[in-house]
């Protein structure tokens, strides 16, 4: 199935909450969806007879500056297409319903997303750190992001 | 008490068979970051009702080396190869190949055929040198010494090779955007050859000896059993989805290089020992696919095209903003790499996806249930590198 059929399929279903799709031209052919709707498009992607996206290949968090954004690869294993999924949400309140609960494979993931992006993933049934230690402060891949001086009250030398 | 804390809430009174009453309660035990079946820095937090694990937290991020932030402030895209190298340090060679792949697919280049060949071979020589770590050291947490010493050894001819091609042994700095570093040495050809040769000796020789081996069937056949669905939603990927019977590899399925010039076949675990999905299936998976990958060598060497491997690699590399995400199949199973790029020579950001990391969370299903000593065998069948786990 090709990336306009996938999307046209998603626009008949979701409407409004399909932002923009870039198709052509690209590497990966992506779709934004609003934020607040991730889980619901996941769950029809998963389960859509047509659709079938078993397999989520990566899931990402990006800083775009004043903005964050996750970035979901789904892949078919029954149908052999993919399709990259996209949504963006304000640095000051980053809150993305999570898929955990539709693929298993973004639990670490998302908290890996978590972890170095800030990104909080509502529904997530264990949101910790997973690669930085748990008393860690600050989201080190934010563009923004200071190396501090201290840890635990000790000198860094950097 | 340092390595262990009672659960107050669970304590329960057995009976002994003379009668006494005994507490039974359940522990928790760390299991790492230093031990030696851990392969590496993890921590595994194991909950144990007496011997049987109730549940598995995995802990990492013991080597974490901030990777994805460093690659950010290189000064050009070729620069992120050696770091690439440094995340899964046992098969630097298919990491490269993942990030050359992606970064290509964002530049739009194509690289000439003798390249892609040599492409080939390297990846496969370095998914044989993997497999021999990951089934050697496998024994060695089963009880059995012999096959990893064996597999050392040829482990080293390849190490020879790599050295021969690029001078260095580990890491290696050799696909490069658009080329490789070096071509192929006179000698090379002859050289592998005379490995294809005498490994597949040394293949039959360990395998009657160790996958066949009494004691290590009882030790892994029916034990820490994945199954299909669950796999594939865990995208679990390489030997350990084709060890639940999922025939599946990226080679064939989603073609990156000229992989379908040549015959070879996909091995999938078919339960011959005990469940489909057992660790003995992701270690006979493993153990199948160095002799398939001892034929795709082969056919490689028998029809290496001439060609000037640095002819495609770009004098300035500065991709138009854009994103592409790359995948390939790697010794563990789907390495990718998300590359963002920005309109300046450095990456704007690179995620990779590593499949030892996606792999290892799998671990607390299919590890309820099992003995202390099965969780052994069963993240000695994951195949972790640690440090592609936490980058």
């Amino acid at each position: 199935m090709t990336a306009q059929d996938i999307y046209d399929i998603l626009k008949a279903q979701f409407g409004d909450a399909i932002l923009e799709a870039k198709l052509d031209g690209v590497p990966d052919p992506f779709i934004s969806i609003q934020p607040e709707k991730i889980r619901e498009v996941s769950e029809f992607a998963k389960n859509d007879e047509r659709l079938k996206f078993d397999y989520l290949m990566c899931l990402s968090g990006v800083d775009y500056k004043g903005k964050l954004g996750v970035v979901y690869h789904l892949f078919s294993m029954t149908h052999r297409h993919k399709i990259v999924l996209k949504v963006q949400v304000p640095t000051d309140s980053p809150n993305v319903p999570s898929v955990e609960s539709i693929w298993k494979a973004a639990n670490w993931h998302e908290r890996e997303a978590f972890d170095l992006y800030g990104i909080h993933f509502v529904g997530h049934p264990d949101l910790r750190r997973i690669l930085l230690p748990y008393d860690w402060e600050g989201h080190p891949l934010r563009k923004d992001y200071e190396v501090p001086e201290f840890y635990n009250g000790m000198r860094v030398p950097y | 008490m340092c390595f262990t804390t009672m659960i107050e809430s669970t304590v329960d009174i057995a009976k002994t068979s003379t009668g006494k009453t005994l507490r039974t309660e359940e522990m928790v035990v760390n299991m790492g970051p230093q031990h030696p079946s851990t392969h590496g820095v993890l921590r595994l937090e194991v909950v144990l009702d007496g011997e049987i694990v109730v549940d598995v937290i995995p802990h990492i991020g013991y080597l974490h080396r901030c990777f994805e932030k460093h690659c950010e402030h290189m000064t050009s895209y070729q620069q992120v190869i050696p770091y690439v190298d440094r995340m899964d340090y046992v098969a630097a060679m298919t990491n490269e190949h993942a990030f050359v792949v992606a970064a290509e697919k964002l530049l739009k280049i194509e690289v000439p055929e003798r390249v892609h060949y040599i492409r080939i071979i390297m990846a496969e020589l370095q998914r044989i040198a993997s497999h021999l770590i990951a089934i050697g050291t496998f024994g060695i947490d089963m009880g059995a010494f012999t096959p990893f010493l064996y597999y050392f050894r040829e482990r080293e001819k390849i190490l020879d090779l790599f050295e021969m091609t690029c001078g260095a042994r580990l890491l290696y700095n050799y696909m490069w955007i658009g080329g490789l570093s070096h071509d192929l040495p006179p000698q090379f050809i002859d050289k592998a050859k005379e490995f294809c040769r005498d490994f597949k000796k040394t293949w039959k020789e360990v395998n009657d000896l160790l996958n066949y081996n009494e004691i290590f069937i009882k030790r892994t056949a029916n034990v820490g059993v994945l199954p299909k669905e669950l796999a594939i939603n865990y995208a679990c990927s390489g030997p350990m989805l084709r060890g639940s019977g999922v025939d599946w590899d990226l080679r064939r399925d989603d073609p990156y290089t000229l992989y379908d010039r040549f015959e070879w076949n996909v091995v999938v675990g078919k339960g011959e020992m005990g469940t489909v999905g057992d660790v003995w299936d992701r270690n006979i998976v493993r153990q199948n696919e160095m002799w398939e990958s001892l034929r795709i060598i082969e056919q490689a060497l028998a029809s290496l095209p001439e060609g000037d491997v640095q002819k495609a690699i770009p004098k300035r590399i500065r991709p138009l903003p854009g994103d592409a995400y790359g995948r390939i199949e790697g010794p563990r199973g789907e390495i990718g790499f998300y590359i963002v790029a920005d309109d300046s020579v450095t990456p704007y950001r690179i995620k990779a996806r590593a499949p030892a990391f996606v792999n290892l969370s799998v671990i607390s299903e299919i590890a309820k249930g099992a003995m202390l000593a099965d969780l052994v065998a069963i993240v000695g069948s994951i195949d972790i590198v640690l440090g592609e786990v936490d980058r």
